[in-house]
């Protein structure tokens, strides 16, 4: 057999994030909670990239991600794209994008951040020069994406 | 430009701080040395919150306060609080600004006077928070260097010692990055000064050395800033002992820098600047501390907006 298949179906309605790093794939998944999702949700990893060498692919029908949602996944995997499918055909593809400020779903990497000692909310703010990098608000210590933990 | 910028604002990291405001803060300071104003304060109260010891800092604060006609209150023991009873630093706040016109606060935890100062809507000052910042401490480090040795531009500083922990080493270096003097950092491969400092500094455009070997780069400085190898931040005590007594600053050393060198100090030190340079000229290390008064006295008048 000859003939080209897809690894995983496409869908009719919802989103579809390629070129996620193969080994950041399962955080994207923890991260949009689609462990949960009550809908298909179809994920492919170490698929052959150009770009990446390997890469993921989830697709999740019915669901339209948040433009939040997106920045959010810019933290993870800064290299993703996003497809929002109507009807089987790629209604708008999307690059993801940093946000300046992260608030609420990251953890401070330092375990003397008052973030990780009291009731309080996370911020940093994105620095993306040579690499991304998360600066808290509150401990001002840096951290790099490898160090990036999501609350 | 910097017109009362400074009232009702919280210091609370050095990074905070343009060139301007560095500069207009020194000369508040200058010119509260010069002419004391005693009743500056009167009526206002200083809440001083150290949930971690400290003598220096807490002391120069409350006598800055107090030479300024105000009053102070508050504790030098966290365990004598609500603090203990579990109470969140959030509620210690919101209780304390209904108390007074100004927070002081040390606290261990990094980023513990940031959650304060949005916690309340009178100024914060943060009189040091774990590893992060100690702005006050810069500040006078600065008014020192300044006093001492005139212009910040063309100088040569050296700092010498734990390069990697020490805060205050951080800070100055931050602060001086607004000017065009030169840095050599003096330290052990160890516990050299990050590489996201000397990123920092050359990116600005700053004369960056980085050496281990301190009788060789001596004869550079214009101020050879000493730091203390800090035990407590060694997870080992073998590595400690093995750095403990790497640089100490003697006669010796003395005769290899400048004449006209300036020793500083943040204090406390424990065994790396021979006691017998005390009374020399270019030992200034008390000095320094001393200068924490009208610095102090300066942050205080300009925050509450009793000076523009």
């Amino acid at each position: 057999m000859t003939s080209k298949t897809l690894r995983i179906a496409a869908i009719k309605e919802g989103t579809v994030i390629d070129h996620i790093p193969a080994e950041k794939i399962f955080s994207v998944v923890r991260f949009l909670k689609l462990d949960k999702s009550e809908g298909p949700v179809s994920v492919a990893t170490n698929l052959t990239s150009k770009l990446l060498g390997k890469k993921g692919v989830i697709k999740i029908s019915g669901r339209e991600l948040t433009s939040m949602e997106v920045e959010e996944i810019a933290l993870l995997a800064p290299e993703a794209t996003i497809n929002i499918i109507k009807e089987y055909d790629v209604a708008q593809k999307r690059q993801v994008s940093l946000p300046k400020q992260i608030k609420g779903f990251v953890c401070c990497m330092n375990p003397n951040c008052i973030t990780n000692k009291q009731p309080v909310a996370t911020r940093f703010s994105v620095k993306n020069s040579e690499g991304l990098t998360l600066k808290c608000s509150y401990c001002e210590r840096e951290m790099g994406q490898k160090q990036i933990r999501i609350i | 430009m910097v017109s009362n910028s400074f009232k009702g604002r919280d210091v609370l990291s050095i990074n905070d701080f343009s060139r301007e405001d560095l500069l207009h803060l020194l000369k508040v300071a200058a010119q509260l040395e010069e002419k004391p104003r005693p009743e500056l304060l009167k009526g206002k109260i200083m809440a001083s919150l150290f949930f971690e010891p400290s003598t220096r800092t807490k002391l120069s604060f409350a006598a800055s306060m107090l030479k300024l006609g105000g009053e102070v209150i508050g504790f030098a023991d966290a365990g004598t609080t609500s603090v203990k009873k579990g109470e969140t630093l959030w509620d210690t706040t919101r209780m304390v600004e209904a108390y007074s016109d100004v927070i002081v606060m040390r606290h261990s935890v990094e980023g513990a006077p940031r959650l304060s100062a949005e916690a309340a809507s009178i100024p914060v000052i943060n009189a040091g928070d774990g590893a992060n910042q100690h702005p006050t401490q810069t500040l006078l480090d600065l008014y020192t260097i300044q006093k001492e040795h005139g212009d910040f531009d063309g100088m040569t500083i050296g700092f010498v010692g734990d390069l990697k922990y020490g805060r205050t080493v951080h800070s100055l270096a931050v602060a001086l990055s607004h000017f065009k003097c030169s840095m050599h950092f003096v330290a052990p491969q160890a516990l050299k000064m990050p590489d996201s400092y000397i990123t920092m500094l050359k990116d600005k455009g700053i004369a960056v050395t980085e050496t281990d070997d301190l009788e060789s780069a001596a004869k550079e400085f214009d101020v050879l800033y000493m730091t203390r190898i800090q035990e407590e931040r060694f997870p080992d005590p073998i590595e400690y002992q093995k750095y403990k007594s790497v640089y100490r600053i003697d006669k010796k050393i003395l005769k290899l820098c400048k004449e006209s060198v300036k020793i500083m100090h943040p204090l406390p030190r424990v065994g790396e600047i021979d006691p017998a340079l005390d009374e020399m000229e270019q030992a200034i290390y008390f000095k320094q501390a001393a200068n924490g008064i009208p610095v102090r006295q300066a942050i205080l008048g300009l925050v509450l907006g009793a000076l523009e």
